[in-house]
């Protein structure tokens, strides 16, 4: 339990997918302008996060990696698939964000209207993928663990895009300089955010 | 009907998006990879032309194909053959620079999700022959590169005083060997990369006033 728990807050605060890593910053830049807007997004990227995670991860250990394939016939234990990674992950996200629209839009209509185009637009977050590609590289014991960091690194995103988006509402009424309104102030201050966020970088769990 | 190889209409899609509609600052593409490879000059230098490479060869492809995919699906064709371009790219990277490969790690991966690629396919190879396409691809890359390799040049030369590797701040200067320089230790953290790239476009919109935002 410890262990999961610090792979929670480690991926929300220590390896946080915008400041640290700067994952889906073109979402991250279009999306903030409203506080509304961004929280729907960053719920619909842990969603998405907190599902394809876990099932890359057993692609990952079942089928594409080295031996990975040895469950099937013990013949197959030299097989090395993992070149065919990304490919194999970029079909899953896009199917799987496919498959969670249609839920949503099923069972849960009014998230589903409010979510309304972010969905589609998140198969391409680049922190979607990025999660998966971080997890492989982490080498994760169990499939807990790989679902724990998924849901904690989209809701890193989360409190990441509502937080820029709070500030943008209020710079709406401060005197920019012109040649740096709008996309430019959003870079600097997304910068100053992340060398606040870099103070977290000191705990060790 | 056909315009000669370099007439004035294919030459303006190579330079466009060099400055006035330049992929990171004006179009906002592509923004990840371009903070997180660029601590160094090297690594954003190979991660420019990989970016280069697979932007103009998916461009002439999806033009090529560009009758024959049926619309309801065009994205997952999209992804398909970037994908399958940036598996080609990562080999031949791990196979003759290794160490820049090790350096770049999830990131060539991430070319996939590189908005600049889908936004290029979807707003002009969809629409256009392969030719244009082809240049459009390497402007819209050289458009990434430039920033790319301006932020890397800053941040390598303020952060650890060197370019490519090389010194180029001597040693003597240093605090440490008795002189009064010391690196900005900043420069080469995360946040910098967004600061660095605000004041670019704040350079830029100085200078080109009709991109400035109400």
């Amino acid at each position: 339990m410890e262990n999961l728990f610090n792979i929670f807050v480690k991926s929300i605060f220590i390896e946080n997918m915008v400041f640290a890593y700067f994952l889906g910053m073109c979402s991250f830049l279009a999306v903030s302008k409203s506080v509304k807007t961004a929280t729907g997004l960053g719920v619909a990227v842990i969603f998405v996060l907190g599902i394809t995670v876990p099932v890359d991860y057993l692609l990952e250990n079942y089928v594409l990696k080295e031996g990975a394939l040895a469950w099937l016939n013990p013949s197959f234990a030299s097989v090395d698939l993992s070149f065919l990674s990304f490919i194999m992950f970029i079909a899953v996200i896009a199917s799987m964000v496919q498959l969670v629209e249609m839920i949503v839009e099923k069972f849960a209509p009014v998230l589903y209207n409010q979510l309304g185009i972010f969905l589609p637009l998140i198969a391409v977050n680049c922190a979607i993928l990025g999660g998966s590609l971080f997890m492989q590289q982490k080498e994760f014991l169990n499939i807990a663990e790989a679902t724990t960091y998924g849901v904690g690194s989209g809701f890193g995103w989360f409190l990441a895009i509502v937080g820029v988006a709070a500030i943008r509402e209020k710079l709406q009424y401060s005197n920019v300089p012109a040649p740096l309104r709008g996309l430019g102030i959003t870079f600097i201050v997304t910068g100053l955010m992340g060398l606040a966020f870099m103070g977290f970088m000191g705990i060790k769990l | 009907m056909s315009d000669p190889l370099f007439s004035k209409k294919h030459l303006k899609l190579l330079t466009d998006p060099l400055n006035s509609s330049n992929p990171i600052t004006v179009q906002v593409l592509g923004i990840c990879s371009a903070l997180a490879v660029t601590a160094q000059l090297k690594p954003a230098v190979v991660m420019a032309l990989s970016v280069m490479a697979v932007l103009a060869f998916a461009n002439v492809i999806i033009s090529l194909l560009r009758n024959t995919i049926p619309n309801r699906i065009r994205i997952i064709v999209q992804l398909v053959v970037i994908a399958a371009l940036v598996i080609l790219v990562d080999q031949v990277l791990k196979a003759y620079v290794y160490d820049v490969s090790k350096q770049l790690s999830v990131f060539v991966g991430l070319i996939i999700t590189n908005c600049i690629l889908m936004g290029r396919l979807e707003a002009f190879a969809l629409g256009n022959r392969p030719w244009p396409s082809f240049l459009d691809g390497i402007g819209n890359g050289a458009g990434y590169s430039v920033i790319l390799i301006i932020v890397g040049f800053f941040r390598e030369l303020f952060g650890s005083g060197t370019l490519w590797g090389f010194r180029i701040i001597p040693e003597s200067w240093y605090i440490t060997n008795g002189g009064f320089y010391a690196n900005n230790g900043m420069m080469i953290l995360p946040p910098m990369a967004l600061i660095v790239i605000g004041i670019i476009i704040w350079v830029q919109r100085m200078r080109n006033r009709k991109l400035i935002e109400e």
